[in-house]
């Protein structure tokens, strides 16, 4: 059984359809990608699977590692190994980055029966992940997201999820607005995690960070539907022909 | 069901117990009869060894209170208080000890129950750099004050001031009732007729106290209230950073606190004032709890003269507290950082006053209320600019959040100005917990009691941060377990 | 507090007892608020709500009731600039059919009657116990009864309130107006007071809201300076309805506007901007409550203050949130300009929330003139007097360039200029 087997999932919002029956499997230490228009439902997809409130889901189910994901908390997920980038990072002030970290960290660490990490062992760690991603440390004094820009918010996901070291990493346009170099930082942020027990939904508009990160499979979405699958050549002719002649081919 | 509704219901099980200061002293108590009389004033005088000067300032003070009622403005409401079925003086029957090795062991073992270590030997084995002398009240008197020696030898004065008044009668007679008069309000009217304890701190000229000074007071005994008095002067150019804390035991009935503290800063002196309020609070049903009545102020008298409020309050059933600042000097300084937290049937109503009356005076208010169960909470606030309080300026941020739809939020500031050249700023926001806020903590495996508690925190940040280091840790993790039973 | 001032009451009181049979309308709700005022009198700065604004300039003047038509209508309506507009005319309280306009009633589905015709004291909250109310519910003869039909645009309408005083004998008035719009109704409404010499203007005014009807009520208060006007206004608003209001204050030796506005319909929509601007020795106070019993509503208060001279300001505007007032969005600022070394503001901006999923703030500033901003003007080779003058416009410019009416606009903004003209600083 794949990590992830996402079964005739549909779910709305406000009363409003918009996922109607998504059916993926994401094998344990593949990296798909998810592309689609604007609107088709791509963040509502990564939220559904991350559990955030108003997004009912009216039908279908989802198992992560065979349990079903649908009936946990949001952090009972993120302990089970669950991580989203988010596509826009929420501030938090007056909460410190160091401070949120360690207990996120610690949090999941507890949920998953391993012991707490002090504060040393803590800053030693936080320290070298973001020399690994080229980032001042400076980071870990400001608050959550606090006054970041946007190419900061998105490499401070990229470095939370470096320290959660999840099984499976959802990043939610992690690439838009970043400029080529901090492009590169996160898509090593993914590789350095690639591996046999790390899996990844890279939802992207652009070939560009696929270049970076060459996925398994690519998955086009569209109207809340997977309207086609195939391999990392699919975002290449995505990217000539865009998404138009796939939708009309789709509603045919 | 909202995240916030469904944790409200999951934790409101686990509501009991919350409070861990909760334990009784078993400990021999001699106590004045009930009630409140001259006889009642005579005898706490007497107990004390008191000059004749302060009976009779106290027996006018008691004059005084007779002709006032209890002051109905505050947003807060509570049964009568029977002033007569109060004992004024409750004390150890142990004589006074004269040293440290001489406290009641028993008491120690309280004290060290809360986590105040009254030997100075525990208190050096501590932290580097966080070494606090501390003045530990008992019901009505104090029993043990550390570092006496260490702070004598830098000139600063720090004991109990019923002892103050015997050995400084000149300080004491010429700053008590200077900032508060006797008359000044119901409660300190009260106060001055029946104080029994508390401390007193002189820093004089051009000294900076080598380091935090602390005074912990404890209710134990039934039915008595405590009625502690703190006079504080900092002479020209002298800084002190004092620091207080407070709690009781869970009981049913009420408890009365009423005390008074005086802050005096002379020409360019500074006073950082912190409090950690956490008198027992009620129960989740609203029975028990301390009603908390205190007058606080302190007198900008010279130039530059800086004072600081910030204070956490948790506690209590009931809290009416209004921590002042009279810029009375050119270019002096007073600011007031609070949070101020509630939970199931406590009210608070606290803010501060500002009196702006001589020139580039300047004053900084940040308040952070929290409401949760059915509690209600209110900023109440003055800003004064007088006329010749030239340039004077003034900033104000109140916030308030919402935890649950059960409880209150209330701001009432009023401003008022009557110099042109003055500016004030006044900013208030009421909202709950972002949900954003909870889910992104909660996606990155934080519990939501902990989300909860992380965003407050944050929410609180810029009064926390004020606090020294060690108290801004024991803040966090009070203003956590408070909100046990409301999210976590 | 001084005997004086409850002798002001008592006279009012007396009044009220030697008219009582003559008086219009049902006389319970009269009879309950002259007890009421019997017992209270008129309040002192002890009562919270008054701390600010003190009434003792009143002390000591025996009002008497107004009698009749007086002729400096003409010379006050001469100070407006023309309209076509429908117009209602009050002279001391009383309606004027003479001078008024009426509007074309059938067509515009809009229709005018008197309160001396066809009294009814409506339904606004605590008419009898709050001081102002009660006072005016004690005494009204006369007032406005406007009602637009459900789905009509009434167009435009102004009501005129003008007054002549007399030193001697200072009249008080104590007129009941009522604004009704039906569902889906519109209406433009100017209000302008006008008068001369000593008098006391008492004005209730009740506006009832049904479901989406939109009001926009301008007001302009330029009582004469030796006047008292003590004024409430009580609005309350349906569902998905929005009353919008523009109001200035010039007038008055000594004025209170009192507006409370209840939100009793979901997503009912409230905006206030309002004004003072003051000299001499002026006390000005708007007190606001808006209270939100509905979910869903929003409201918006935005109340400047430029005072000089003596003038002495002042602003309690409280938001208070129902428990079932959840989404509830609440804003409120008010600023104050010190324009002399002896004006003086006070500000009680309020919040009172029982709702969580509110979002409600407000903000209060208090300042001079910005010094850079002078300079940089005055670095333009602006004289400092114009300079001053460019700024205080600036500073009320926003309220009233926003005026969705031309003419009304016109009336605030020659209001404001021609203050400042008289105001050489
Ligand atoms: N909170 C919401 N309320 C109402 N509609 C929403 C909400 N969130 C998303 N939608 C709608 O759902 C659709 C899919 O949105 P989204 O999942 O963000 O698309 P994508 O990420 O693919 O651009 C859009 O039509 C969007 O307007
Ligand atoms: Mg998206």
């Amino acid at each position: 059984m794949a990590l992830l087997e996402i079964r005739g999932l549909a779910a709305e919002v406000e009363g409003k359809p918009i996922l109607r029956g998504v059916d993926l499997s994401l094998p344990e230490g593949e990296v798909h990608a998810i592309m689609g228009p604007n609107g088709s439902g791509k963040s509502t997809l990564a939220y559904v699977l991350a559990g955030r409130e108003g997004y009912h889901v009216s039908a279908g189910s989802v198992r992560f590692d065979g349990e079903d994901l649908l009936a946990m908390d949001p952090e009972a997920r993120a302990a089970a190994g669950l991580f989203l980038a988010f596509q826009y990072p929420v501030e938090l002030p007056g909460v410190g980055n160091a401070n949120f970290l360690r207990t996120a960290l610690n949090a999941v660490r507890r949920a998953r029966a391993e012991p707490e990490i002090d504060a040393m062992k803590f800053l030693k760690e936080a320290r070298a992940a973001l020399k690994r991603l080229s980032m001042s440390e400076e980071m870990l004094k400001r608050n959550v997201n606090v006054g970041f820009s946007g190419g900061e918010k998105k490499r401070n996901e990229i470095f939370q999820m470096a320290l959660l070291r999840p099984r499976l990493a959802i990043l939610d346009e992690t690439d838009s607005g970043l400029d080529i170099d901090a492009l590169k930082i996160v898509a090593n942020g993914v590789n350095a995690l690639r591996g046999e027990k790390f899996s990844a939904l890279v939802i992207t508009h652009y070939q560009r960070l696929l270049d970076h990160i060459v996925p398994d499979k690519v998955h086009v979405l569209s109207e809340g539907r997977i309207v086609r699958s195939g391999g990392p050549e699919l975002a290449l002719s995505l990217e000539e022909s865009g998404y138009a002649g796939l939708v009309a081919e789709a509603a045919a | 069901m909202s995240a916030v509704a469904e944790t409200i219901e999951t934790v409101s099980a686990v509501t009991e117990g919350g409070y861990k200061w909760g334990f009784e002293t078993e400990i021999e108590t001699e106590l004045a009869p009930k009630g409140l009389s001259e006889e009642t004033i005579r005898l706490i005088s007497a107990r004390k060894n008191e000059p004749e000067w302060l009976l009779a300032w106290r027996l006018k003070a008691f004059a005084a209170w007779q002709s006032m009622t209890e002051p109905g403005w505050a947003r807060v409401t509570h049964p009568a208080i029977d002033y007569q079925a109060i004992h004024y003086y409750a004390a150890p029957k142990k004589p006074a000890p004269r040293n440290l090795s001489e406290v009641d062991p028993e008491l120690l073992r309280t004290y060290e129950k809360l986590g105040i270590p009254l030997s100075e030997q525990a208190a050096l084995a501590g932290v580097e750099g966080s070494r606090v002398a501390v003045d530990a009240v008992f019901d009505s008197v104090s029993v043990a004050t550390t570092f006496r020696k260490t702070l004598a030898r830098a000139g600063v004065i720090f004991c109990p001031i019923s002892e103050a008044v015997r050995e400084h009668p000149e300080l004491v007679r010429r700053y008590l009732g200077s900032v508060v008069p006797p008359g000044d309000n119901f409660f300190a009217a009260l106060n001055s007729a029946v104080f029994t304890d508390g401390s007193f701190v002189f820093v004089p000229k051009g000294v900076r106290c080598p380091m935090e000074l602390s005074t912990y007071f404890r209710i134990n005994a039934r039915s008595t209230g405590q009625f502690e008095r703190t006079l504080i002067i900092a002479e020209d150019g002298a800084y002190v950073s004092y620091l207080e804390g407070c709690t009781a035991p869970m009981r049913d009935e009420n408890q009365l606190h009423a005390a008074v503290v005086e802050l005096v800063a002379l020409n360019e002196a500074e006073i950082k004032y912190s409090t950690v309020q956490n008198w027992y609070p009620g129960d989740a049903e609203g029975r028990g709890g301390i009603f908390n009545f205190v007058t606080k102020r302190g007198a900008c008298r010279g130039r530059k003269s800086k004072i600081s409020w910030t204070q956490v309050e948790t506690g209590s059933a009931i809290t009416w507290k209004y921590p002042s600042c009279i810029l009375q000097g050119a270019e002096s300084v007073g600011a007031f950082y609070s949070v101020a937290l509630t939970n199931n049937f406590q009210q608070a109503d606290t803010g501060t006053k500002m009196l702006h009356l001589g020139p580039d005076t300047k004053s900084t208010i940040v308040s952070k209320g929290i409401s949760a169960g059915r509690s209600n909470n209110t900023y109440r606030g003055l800003v004064r600019i007088m006329p010749r309080a030239a340039r004077a300026r003034n900033f104000t941020q109140c916030d308030s959040l919402l935890i649950g739809d059960r409880c209150g939020a209330h701001t009432v500031p009023y401003i008022e100005s009557r110099n042109a050249t003055a500016r004030i700023e006044h900013e208030a926001t009421t909202s709950k917990i972002a949900e954003d806020q909870l889910f992104y903590c909660r996606s990155r495996g934080l519990s939501e009691e902990d989300s909860v508690n992380l965003i407050v925190n944050g929410f609180c940040r810029e009064v926390l941060k004020e606090l020294p280091m060690e108290f801004a840790v024991e803040a966090q993790k009070l203003l956590a377990l408070s909100l046990e039973g409301s999210v976590g | 507090m001084s005997a004086t001032l409850r002798e002001t009451g008592e006279n009012f009181s007396a009044r009220y007892h030697g008219l009582a049979p003559r008086l219009p309308g049902p006389p319970d709700l009269r009879r309950r608020a002259a007890d009421w005022f019997d017992r209270h009198g008129l309040p002192d700065t002890r009562d919270e709500s008054w701390r600010f604004t003190s009434l003792r300039p009143l002390a000591g003047i025996v009002f008497s009731r107004a009698e009749d038509q007086d002729d400096t209508a003409p010379s006050l309506l001469a100070r407006l600039p023309p309209t076509e507009a429908p117009l209602l005319v009050f002279t001391q309280g009383r309606m004027r059919a003479d001078l008024s306009r009426f509007p074309a009633g059938g067509r515009a589905g809009i229709s005018v009657a008197s309160f001396a015709n066809e009294p009814s004291f409506g339904n606004v909250p605590d008419s009898e116990t709050e001081p102002l109310s009660a006072l005016n519910t004690m005494l009204a003869e006369d007032g406005a009864r406007i009602a637009v039909a459900p789905s009509a645009d009434g167009g435009t309408l102004v009501l005129l309130h003008l007054a002549s005083g007399n030193a001697e004998h200072p009249p008080a008035f104590h007129p009941r107006h009522q604004i009704r719009l039906g569902a889906g109704a519109r209406l433009t409404l100017i209000e302008i007071a006008l008068g001369t010499s000593i008098y006391l203007h008492n004005p209730l005014t009740e506006v009832v809201l049904a479901e989406q009807a939109e009001l926009l009520h301008l007001r302009l208060q330029d009582e004469s300076a030796a006047a008292f006007h003590l004024g409430s206004l009580h609005v309350a608003l349906g569902p998905g309805s929005a009353y919008e209001s523009v109001a200035l204050v010039r007038g008055a030796r000594l004025a209170r506007s009192e507006l409370t506005a209840a939100i009793v319909g979901e997503g009912a929509r409230f905006a206030l901007h309002a004004a003072q601007i003051l000299g001499g020795e002026q006390l000005a106070d708007i007190t606001t409550v808006v209270r939100h019993l509905a979910p869903g509503a929003s409201s918006r208060q935005s109340i400047r203050n430029v005072l000089t001279e003596r003038a002495h300001g002042v602003f309690q505007g409280r938001i208070a949130v129902d428990r079932i007032a959840q989404k509830t969005d609440g804003y409120q600022m008010n600023k104050a300009l010190l324009l002399s070394e002896e004006a003086q503001i006070n500000s009680k901006p309020e919040l009172e929330i029982f709702a969580d999923d509110v979002k409600c703030s407000h903000g209060a500033t208090v300042g001079a003139l910005d010094p850079n901003q002078l300079f940089y003007l005055q670095s333009r080779g602006v004289p400092k007097a114009e300079a001053r003058a460019i700024l205080v416009a600036a500073f009320l410019g926003e309220m009233l360039e926003a005026i969705p009416h031309s003419w009304g606009r016109s009336v605030l903004e020659g209001a404001v200029q021609s203050w400042w003209k008289d105001r050489p600083v």
